[in-house]
This record gives C-alpha cells, structure tokens and sequence, in this order.
C-alpha cells in the first residue's frame, strides 16, 4: 500500500520536473518561435484528428452546392462537385505530412548511413561514397525525382513512389554534413579513449558517433519535412504523384487549377496556405534550432 | 586556368558516364516494361507479337550488351526515340524546344541578378529600418511559399480577374505564328520563375554585404570621406558577390527545374512542359536524355563558376595554380 503510493508519488514528482522542464524551455523561446511552435503544433494536431475536427464527409458530393465560396456554413467554400473544401484540406494536410515525414525519414536514414559508412571506414570507401553522393549531388532533384517516379510508381503506388522520389534525391546534403561531424568527433580525446579501451568500431558507432550526431539528424530531418510536402504536392498537383482520388494537398491545389477559369479563388488559395504555414513555422523552429546548435550550418541546409 | 579548364571538361565526360550508368541500373531496377507501356493496358497484343516488338528494339539481348550499346549512342548524340515526339528523335526535339526555355530561364535569371541586388542593396543600405524588416519578411514568406501556389494566384488576379496578361502559352493563337516569343505571354512566367530563387538570393546580397560592411578596406574608405552610397556599390558590393559566383552552378540547376512546374502552370512551350509530356506519357528516352541534359548544364556551370572564380578573385587565383 504505502510502497505503491510511494511510487505513484514519486512518478507524479517526475513527471512534475518534466512539465516544469518542458515550461521552462518553452520559456526561454523568442516570441517567434512560440508563436511557430503553437501553429504548428494546432496544424498538426488539425491534420491528425481530421476526421474529428472536421465532421463533415470529406467525399459528401452535394451538386446543390458546386464552388460556393468561403462561407459561415462552409469555411473554405466547396469545390467543383461541392465538397466542403475544410474537411478536403485537413484530410489532405493529414496525407500529405504522413508522406512528407516518411520521406524525410528515408533521406535523413540513407544520407546518416552513407554519410557514417564514408567517415567510419575512410580511405577508398570513403572517396568512392563521396564521389557517388556529388553525383547524386549535382543532379537536379526535381527533375531526377520525376524520373524515379515514372520508373517506379507503377510497382510501389503513388505514395510508395513519392517517398523514394524524395528520399532518393534528398540525400547527399546529410551524408556530407554528417560525414563532417564524424571527421571531427574521431579527433576528441574520448574516442581515443574508447578506442583506448577496445572499443571496436561497431561499438564507437553505436555508443559514441551515432549519440553526438543525434541533434545534427533530427535537426536535418525538421528541415527536410517542408521540402518533402513541397515535392509531394508538386508531383501529385503535375499528375505524377498520388492518384486523383486521395486528396493530397496537391492533388486539391490540381483541381484549384481547374476552378480558377470559373473563378473558384478559394480552391486553389487554401491548400496553399496550409502548405506556407507548415513550411514557415518549420522553418522558424529548425532556425532557431540550428542557431543553438551549429552556428556555421548555413550554406549545407539553406531552405 | 587553361589546365584547370581542360582538367575539368576531361572529368565530364566521366560524370556524365556515372549519371548515365546510375539511370541504367535504376531503369534495369525498376519493374517497368516498355514493352507493355507500348502496346498500352487493355491491349489485344500476342505474347508472340509483343516479343516480337521487344526483339526489335533488343530487350532480349543480355545487359552489358544493351547497356555498351546505348552508351556509345549517348557518345555519339543519339539519344533514341522518343514516344511524345511521335517516334522523332530525341534530340531534335530537345533542340526545338530549348529556344523557349532559354527564353525563360534568361529572363528569370537576369530578374533574379537585377532585383536581387537592388532590393538586397539597399535592404543593407537601410538595416534595422522598417524596409529591411519588409525585404526580409516577403523573402521568408517567398521561401515557404510553394512556387506553383503563387503562379496559380498569379495567374488568376492577373489573368483572369484584371485580363492584364495572356493566361497561357507563347503567343496568341490568332496571329500567324512565327516561332517568336511574345513579350506579354512571357512576363508571368518569368516572374514567377525568377520568385523561386530571388528570396535566397536577395538576402544573400543583403548579409554579405553587411559582413562585407565591417571590413577594413570599408571603413578606410568611409575614413577618406568617399560618400557612403560610392563605399556601398564601388567598395563593399563587388567583394560582397564574389562567394556568390560559386553557387551559380547550383542555383541555375534549380531555376532549370522550376520550369516543370512553372511551365505547365502557364502552358508555356519549352523543355519543362517537354519533360511533363514524357513523364505522364510513361517515354523514358526523353526524360533520361533531359536528366543527362541537365547534368552537364550543371557541370559546365560549376566550371564557369570555378573560372569567374578565379578571374574576379585574385586570392584565389594564387592559392591554387
């Protein structure tokens, strides 16, 4: 009895310094990327719960109300088979950043591996690694991505598609970066030490590269997530992407151009929107961020 | 430079080798069968017919065989056939639309140099003042401002909504079309594309020249009493865009690949909407020999970068013979 109060209290204090930490952080932010962190975190929470926040069926045609514009009964207007437009965009926004995260994710992983392989192994490995990603480099991604997606969307669908259009292109700018820290950090005192201490090299990744490179990786996948949504919603809004029917922020913005002669402003204006605030706040956090972190990134990670 | 210039152009043809060895294996990778593309879906072609048709254009031949061949094509401008073009060659058809992507790429870059510079100039000229903030809040706003978004809201006040400007293509179907480029179907276009990468570039300009602003051949010459707008563009600017000539490559590339977007937007006639047409018609010849196009823009760009470097930096030039 008394033991499990014990810890109940005990887990209740924990989670107190927790808060406490996680307030006090929050307050040391400027009031820029407060203001970022709490759209973002609505914009999110919006996209995620979309179905709860939005009860209205996002593929309820209603002809009796085809491009009417933005009104009480519906924020954002309808489209051209009236759907309401809010429900169509936070579906959309919900889709969109699912593939855009785990794009991103596969860029960040693939460009952490190459980037760790090329630093860890040197030599011969590492030149022909480094060779490989300044060609991989030197390509246009937009263009190269639009490749890989014809070549392979047909086998992996859509989404599937996307996620390696992105993940294959955005890459090398993390293997290098990535590759860089790992030059330095062989040259501390505590890696020396390890290997001092037999650490052989799979364990110098696990316990001491992989740890330090933490911050750098996560800050590079922030940064990558608004890129990822741009490039989803250009292929899906050329007709390369998703397939028409799953509404993906550019998918919507791909009907909004075929509004726009009819004067129907509003489809294309909205989606837009979500797009720019996802990507401002994004960028205002990842800024401060890299400001904390690494004051001489800029010219790796320019948005 | 001479050495560095022919060393340069002496790895070209090794990277472009690698680019077209990586398309190769990826489209050896990848499940899809040109074949099946050909002959469409809902087809009533025979088994006996389609490899028929996969004889003909070698596909039962083994790799290295299929793969030497198509690289000493590349090595001799023959980039296959292409299915938008109606069986034409690839190249040609290149060649045709690139007057128009020149047309628009110039034009974007020089809306690029020109605004970014005044607008970055005189942001520094003015910083802390309520300009400055203004310059600086409209680039981040363009930054996260997806490129096609703001055409797409282009096109529709200024085309649609006012009529000032054409909504589409390169010029207007009712006169006699000559194969020249009307100003006024160009001008949305160009501004749109020259908006994906003026924001960088104008806050480039704007930063360095503030770092550059700090130095001491400044504030010698503000010493002898050289007027301040003479210290901003004779003194600070020129050494504040020399870092700059080296992002040139790069940047350029990126402008080439906005014009997918941008041309299909406005429906104008040059190698993005090119690629489009390929990508949604499934004709891989063309988007390769496009890919590999733009692979040696972006080579021979980074060399022009590389020499300007060492012509307008005379630091450079000694440091490295």
């Amino acid at each position: 009895m008394s033991a499990s109060s014990g810890t109940l209290s005990a887990s209740l204090r924990a989670r107190g310094r927790l808060w406490q930490r996680l307030t006090d952080a929050v307050g040391r932010w400027p009031a820029s990327v407060r203001v970022a962190a709490g759209v973002l975190v609505a914009l999110v929470a919006a996209a995620l719960l979309a179905s709860i926040v939005a009860p209205l069926d996002n593929t309820a045609v209603d002809l009796d109300r085809v491009l009417e514009g933005p009104s009480a009964a519906h924020l954002m207007g309808t489209d051209e088979v009236g759907r309401d437009l809010l429900t169509r965009v936070l579906h959309g926004a919900r889709i969109s950043l699912t593939i855009a995260a785990a794009a991103a994710l596969a860029a960040v992983a693939a460009g952490t591996l190459v980037g760790v392989l090329a630093g860890t192994l040197g030599g011969r490995i590492d030149a022909v690694l480094m060779r490989v990603t300044d060609v991989f480099a030197s390509q246009n991604h937009f263009l190269f991505g639009v490749l890989l997606l014809v070549l392979f969307r047909p086998a992996l669908g859509g989404a599937g598609a996307v996620m390696l259009a992105v993940g294959l292109t955005h890459w090398p700018s993390l293997a290098r970066i990535v590759r860089g820290e790992l030059m330095s950090l062989r040259e501390r005192p505590f890696v020396a030490a390890a290997v001092g201490g037999g650490a052989n090299r799979r364990r110098l990744v696990r316990r001491h590269y992989l740890p330090h490179l933490l911050p750098a990786v996560g800050l590079a996948f922030v940064l990558t997530v608004p890129h990822a949504i741009f490039h989803e919603s250009a292929y899906s809004f050329l007709g390369l992407g998703l397939p028409a029917h799953q509404a993906s922020l550019g998918n919507i913005l791909a009907d909004g151009q075929r509004s726009l002669l009819a004067g129907g402003w509003w489809i294309a204006l909205f989606p837009g929107l979500a797009m720019l605030a996802a990507a401002m706040t994004t960028g205002t956090i990842a800024e401060y961020w890299r400001e904390h972190l690494h004051p001489r990134w800029r010219s790796e990670l320019e948005l | 430079m001479l050495k560095l210039i022919v060393r340069r152009l002496a790895v070209l043809p090794l990277v472009l080798l690698t680019v077209a060895t990586i398309t190769f294996a990826l489209t050896e990778i990848s499940p899809f069968d040109p074949v099946a593309a050909y002959v469409g879906a809902e087809n009533n072609v025979s088994p006996q017919r389609q490899a028929q048709i996969a004889h003909a254009w070698g596909f039962d031949q083994p790799i290295y065989e299929r793969f030497g061949r198509w690289i000493s094509n590349l090595a001799q401008g023959d980039m296959g056939n292409s299915v938008v073009a109606g069986g034409q060659p690839v190249a040609g058809e290149i060649a045709s639309r690139a007057s128009a992507s020149l047309a628009l790429v110039g034009g974007a870059l020089a809306l690029v140099l020109v605004g970014g510079i005044v607008f970055g100039v005189l942001a520094a000229a003015f910083r802390g003042t309520v300009f400055d903030w203004l310059v600086r809040t409209l680039c981040y706003f363009n930054t996260a401002a997806p490129s096609f978004w703001i055409g797409l809201l282009a096109l529709y006040v200024f085309s649609i909504e006012l009529g000032w400007l054409p909504a589409g293509g390169s010029s207007d179907p009712r006169t006699v079309d000559d194969g020249g480029v009307d100003l006024d179907h160009l001008v949305l276009p160009m501004v749109i594309l020259a908006l994906t990468q003026y924001a960088w570039f104008t806050l480039y300009v704007r930063n360095t020249l503030l770092e550059v602003l700090r130095e001491d051949h400044v504030r010698f010459a503000r010493a002898q009493g050289i007027g301040e707008v003479a210290v901003l563009l004779r003194y600070a600017l020129p050494n504040a865009l020399i870092p700059f000539v080296t992002l040139v490559g790069t940047h350029l590339a990126e402008l080439i690949g906005g014009t997918i977007l941008i041309e299909s937007i406005f429906g104008w006639p040059g190698l993005g909407l090119l690629s489009l047409k390929a990508a949604l018609n499934e004709d891989i010849p063309m988007i390769v020999a496009i890919t590999l196009c733009a692979s040696v823009l972006v080579v021979l760009g980074n060399l022009l970068a590389d020499v300007l470097y060492r012509v307008v930096d005379p630091r450079v030039r000694e440091a490295s013979p």
